[in-house]
Formats: structure tokens, sequence, C-alpha cells
């Protein structure tokens, strides 16, 4: 117990005393966290309250238009800003760039004319099929021009195809309204009052929200509690800068050379360094849930809640950890130089988050790295405590992510053994 | 008649991918309490044999006992009968002497108490006393080579293994050095001893085997070999039994 003791002293000497080390193990992933939330969180404000630009080329001179116009500005996400309906594409695009406008939408000419035209065809076609008489239409009229919508690239796909769907459903909306009308008009001779149509058309069915978790709690996940619990494992797994290249270090110096001629198995060596880097990994988790909770509402970010089952969150740290260690050991192990090991690891565990689902969520990834997901580690760690973060489970909840995670640290144990013994390090 | 501290017979070892052997049929004795010289030029298999009688490498066929211990059926215990101090510097840069000897001496299997007494000990003994707190990665040559010397004796081992203990130190620190390892032989450590300063080992080996190619080519007290190569000093006797080829190029 007492070279163990020793050891790990030797250890956590020689850790403080790496100053880069420290600062990629501690500095880097806090920078991560914050910065990736503060990202994440702007983008869910630009969606939620601050309104992207639209420019607006209305080359159309009819009512039809405005309205889609207002039904554009109602949906809440735009700063509608209208510019001349003479300029070409050219100058539209210009104007964008000037303006920092993400998006510009052109009304063809002859909207208005050609969507009544469209209402018209319609109700014509349901009257008839009343077994009501209706007006003579010229249905070769019923085509209305399309409308361009111009973007500016950096605008993501999701987020391009969430701005078409508000539009299309502004475009749904007057064009209901319009086929509303005509067949009032045609059914009653009078126009259609207001009064009604405001209860027709515009009386939406609301949607109530209910995020579901297993604690009932009603907690609405934001970017902090997506991307702290993340970003915790992130920063757990690249201790393999730190630890892996320990190993080679010790491995190539001449101390190894004496460690292997004193009494006393390797093992013991091994042991502390697992020890002190899971500490080293506790720490981590403690430090990027303290920045969640207490650093996060001070520079705008939401607070990170921390889940109920303080000792599921305990658990499935200490496993992470273990594992993360258990990766570095194997790493330092078969690697023969610090740049192997610094190299492979940093990039590895890149990898391994991506396909973990850090990066991406799981759910929008392609059927085949579904399965390859299962592969990493940071996979089940992530699991684990979204588990615990977003769904309010509790320790016998996320058992089921907790034990691929352990049978993984028990295979990295079991190589890093192997590669020792085959390498007569052991 | 002695007690034998290394008892090496019929030693066979190869390195792997090596198709002849490195070592055939080797045997050799060093007595209890004796100050033994091992030389040789490059390549001759000095740091070889000394890592086969530390464990280092394991061998084929063949015995090596060190005080009667045969080390292929002991492993870690009988590694608390020798201390080891190799050529290259064997400890932890970023730590301070005291932290290193602290780390080492545990791992000698001495307790807290042991460790603290001799930790104090060789800091004194080699002058380190003033700089027992500053990482060793700031010392000069001299000085690692001190802390390389300590580690390598805080368990007062019976055989003490020394691979060029005085390379790159100026003379001073040598003299501090051989004097110290006179000091831990009289008190009854064998001193097994190879390095290319052959006007240092003058003073400190009383008995010599010279190796060659895997060989040993003369072995016996260093005074009867002077004289029966009719030779002044080691160098004239080292020359005129290896010869003046350089070989370095046929390793």
């Amino acid at each position: 117990m007492f070279k163990l003791w020793a050891t790990i002293l030797k250890d956590i000497r020689i850790l403080t005393r790496d100053k880069v080390g420290i600062a990629l193990m501690f500095g880097m992933p806090i920078l991560l966290v914050i910065i990736v939330t503060s990202i994440q969180n702007s983008t869910f404000q630009l969606l939620n309250k601050n309104k992207i630009t639209l420019l607006l080329c209305n080359r159309d001179t009819g009512k039809i238009s405005q309205e889609f116009i207002q039904a554009v500005d109602s949906i809440g996400m735009f700063k509608l800003v209208q510019i001349s309906k003479d300029l070409n594409e050219k100058c539209i695009t210009d104007q964008m760039h000037t303006n920092d406008a993400l998006l510009a939408i052109v009304i063809p000419t002859d909207f208005s004319v050609q969507t009544d035209a469209k209402a018209k065809i319609i109700t014509s076609k349901a009257l008839n099929s009343f077994g009501l008489e209706a007006d003579k239409i010229d249905s070769s009229a019923g085509n209305v021009g399309p409308l361009t919508l111009y973007y500016k690239p950096v605008l993501q796909e999701s987020f391009r195809r969430s701005i078409q769907g508000a539009i299309y459903s502004a475009l749904q909306l007057i064009q209901s309204k319009q086929v509303l009308r005509s067949l009032y008009i045609s059914i009653n001779e009078k126009t259609l009052p207001q009064s009604l149509e405001d209860e027709l058309i515009n009386n939406k069915i609301s949607i109530n929200e209910v995020p579901v978790s297993k604690d009932n709690s009603k907690t609405i996940p934001n970017a902090t509690q997506h991307n702290v619990p993340a970003w915790t494992i992130f920063a757990m797994f690249f201790v393999v800068i730190s630890l892996g290249a320990s190993i080679v270090r010790e491995k190539l110096s001449g101390s190894f050379v004496r460690l292997k001629t004193l009494p006393t198995s390797y093992f013991v060596s091994l042991l502390s360094k697992q020890i002190t880097y899971l500490l080293v990994t506790m720490l981590q988790a403690a430090i990027i849930f303290a920045i969640g909770i207490y650093l996060f509402p001070k520079i705008g970010l939401p607070a990170l809640n921390l889940p109920s089952d303080i000792l599921g969150l305990i658990c499935v740290s200490l496993v992470c950890g273990w594992c993360a260690v258990s990766y570095a050991m194997c790493i330092g192990v078969f690697a023969h130089t610090q740049e192997q090991a610094n190299g492979f690891g940093a990039i590895s565990i890149v990898i391994l988050a991506a396909i973990g689902g850090l990066m991406v969520p799981g759910f929008a990834m392609p059927e085949s790295f579904r399965t390859i997901m299962k592969l990493s580690p940071l996979h089940w760690a992530l699991q684990a405590y979204y588990g615990l973060f977003l769904e309010g489970g509790k320790l016998k909840d996320v058992l089921v992510n907790i034990i691929p995670l352990l049978s993984i640290t028990v295979f990295l144990q079991a190589i890093t053994i192997l590669g020792l013994k085959a390498k007569k390090l052991i | 008649m002695k007690a034998l501290a290394v008892n090496i017979r019929d030693l066979d070892f190869n390195y792997s991918g090596q198709p002849t052997p490195f070592f055939s049929n080797f045997n050799l004795k060093i007595a209890e309490g004796e100050r033994f010289g091992l030389f040789g030029p490059n390549g001759a298999g000095k740091t070889t044999l000394m890592n086969l009688m530390t464990g280092l490498l394991s061998f084929n066929n063949g015995s090596i006992k060190l005080l009667g211990n045969e080390i292929k059926n002991h492993k870690k215990s009988i590694n608390t009968l020798f201390g080891f101090v190799p050529q290259d510097f064997s400890f932890y840069p970023e730590l301070s002497p005291q932290e290193n000897l602290e780390f080492f001496g545990a791992w000698a299997g001495l307790n807290k108490n042991e460790i603290k007494i001799k930790t104090l000990e060789l800091l004194e003994i080699l002058d380190l006393t003033k700089v027992k707190n500053k990482p060793v990665q700031k010392f000069s040559g001299g000085m690692k080579r001190k802390v390389n010397l300590a580690i390598g004796v805080i368990h007062n081992p019976k055989i003490l293994f020394l691979d060029e203990p005085t390379v790159g130190v100026d003379v001073q620190t040598r003299h501090a050095i051989i004097n110290y390892l006179k000091a831990l032989n009289q008190n009854g450590t064998t001193l097994i001893y190879t390095s290319h300063q052959l006007s240092e080992a003058e003073g400190l080996c009383e008995k010599i085997a010279l190796m060659d190619e895997g060989k040993i080519i003369a072995h016996d007290d260093l005074n009867i070999l002077l004289d029966k190569h009719k030779q002044d000093g080691l160098e004239g006797l080292f020359l005129n039994l290896t010869g003046k080829k350089i070989r370095d190029l046929n390793v």
C-alpha cells in the first residue's frame, strides 16, 4: 500500500509540474464548452429571439402579395426589408451583402392576379363537385409563377428548410384565404365578413410543448444541458494527451529500466496512473459542471441543472473517467513515441466523439453509422449523461448505458495487459 | 574461499532475429566484496552482460546466480539484493533528488522511516542537501550523475552494478563518486563496474575481466594481468589484448 501511495504521490507531482498538460486537460475543454455552448445558444436565440433579415422584392402590385407579406411578417422570424421592385438578380444579391441579409425573396409580377385566378378555379371545381352551378373559368389560368428565395450559402440546410417551411405556411395561408373568399362570394354573392374570416382562418389550434422526462420534471432542454455533459466526456477522454504521453515517456526513459530492476511490479505504476488520472477526470467533471452552474448565468448562458440523482451522476462520471483512463493507457502502451501517442490519441478521440454523437446527434446520423456509433465509448457515456441530465433518469435507468461502457473499459484493460506482456514490460 | 556474489555458468544468449548467439557457454565468477571491473571495446557485450545479470534481459540456457540465488527462479524478490546504476539517467527529471529518492526507496522495499534516514544520509554524502528540493532537470551533468548513483544505493544493496557511472562529469565529481564507491565496498558491497575511463578504473578495480565479441579474453587481479602482459597500465593492457581496430563499425 505504501508503494502505491508513493507512486501516486510521484505521479501527482509530475502531473502538477506539467503546465502544458494541465492546460490541455483543463483549459482547453473549459474553453471548448464555453465557446460551443455560446454558439449553440446564440443559434437558438437567432431562431427564437433575434430576427433574420429578409429582403423583399415585391414586383406584384396587387392586394394578395401585401397579405402574403403580412403573413410572413406575422411568423415573427424575420425582419422584413422592402427593396425596389425593379432590381435584377445581381442587384438583389448586392443588396443582400449591403444589408447583411441571409435571405431575399422575390414576389413575381401578377402574383395577386394569378393567386386569385387559381382560387377561382378551385372554387369552381369545388362548387361543381357539390352539384352547384359555377361560373365558367379558364382552367389553364391556374398556375401561379414561383416565388424566388435567395439565400447565403452559410445558411445551414436544416435552418434553410425550416425557413422554407415557414414561408410555405404563409403562402398556404393566403391561398386558403383566397379560396375561402372566392367560395363565399360564389355562394352568398357578397364578400366574406372579416370576423368570419378570422374565425375560419386565423383561429389556429395551439401546440403545447411538453418535454418528456423520467422524473416528470418540466425542465426545458437548452444548449447548456446538451453541451456540458457532451464536452465533459470529451475533456475526460482528452487525458489521452497527458497520460498516453506520460506512459510513453516513462517507457523510453531510463527510469523505466530502473523500475524493472526493483522488487516491485509495474502493475503498481499502472494502478497508480489509473487512480491519479481518474482523480483528474473527476476534477475535470466537477470544474466543468461548476462552470455550467455558476459561471454560465453570469455570461448570459442558461445555467446547468444537475440531475436529481447525484449518486447516478457520480457513478456515470466514474465509469466514464475509468474508460477514458483505460483508453489512454492502451494508447500509451502501444505507442512507440510521444508523437504517436499524442497524434493518434487526439485524432482518435475526435473521431470517436464524432461517431459517438457528440458533434452530430445520433438520430441525425445515417443508419450505417448508428451501428458503428455503438463501438464508441463516448456514445455510451453521452447516452448515460443524457439519461440523467435531459430525461431525469436515475442510476437504474442508465445502467443500460453503463454496462456497455464498463465492457469497453474491461476490454481496453485486457488489451493493455496483453500489450505489456507482448512487449515484455511486465 | 570467499562466497560468490555472481556465478554465471554455461550461459547462452542471443538477441531475437540474430542468427549467431551473442554469448555461448559463457562463464564468470565474481567473489563477494570484490571491486570488479568489466572492460572491452564497444559491442564486446559489457552492457548486455549487465542487463542479463540484472534481469533486464532473459537468457536461453545456463544459469546466473546472485549470492547463490538463481535469478530465473526468484524474479522480483532477488532485486532487493542488488542495485543498478545505468549509464542513462534513470530518474524523473521533473522531481527533486529528495522526491526521486522517496519514490525509488519505496519501490526498493524500504519503509517510510528507512527512506527518510537513508535519503538524508545520501544527500549529505553526495553533497546534494542544498539542492534537495530543486527539480533534477535543472542540474548539471555531474549532479545528475550523483542523483543517479544515490537512487541505485538507497536500499543498501549487497551487489552494485555500475554502467559508466562517471561519464561526462568533472574531475571533482568523479573523485567524489569514486571515493563514495570505495566506502560502500569497505562496508561489504560488491561493485561490478564497467567504464571506458580506464585510468579511473585502475584506481577503483582490484580484479578485472576483459571482454571482446561476447567472450572473456582475460580475467584476473589487475596487477597480475599487468605483470603477465608486461604493461604499465590498463590502457596498454586493453590495447594489447583487444587490438587497435575500431569496433563501432562492426556493431
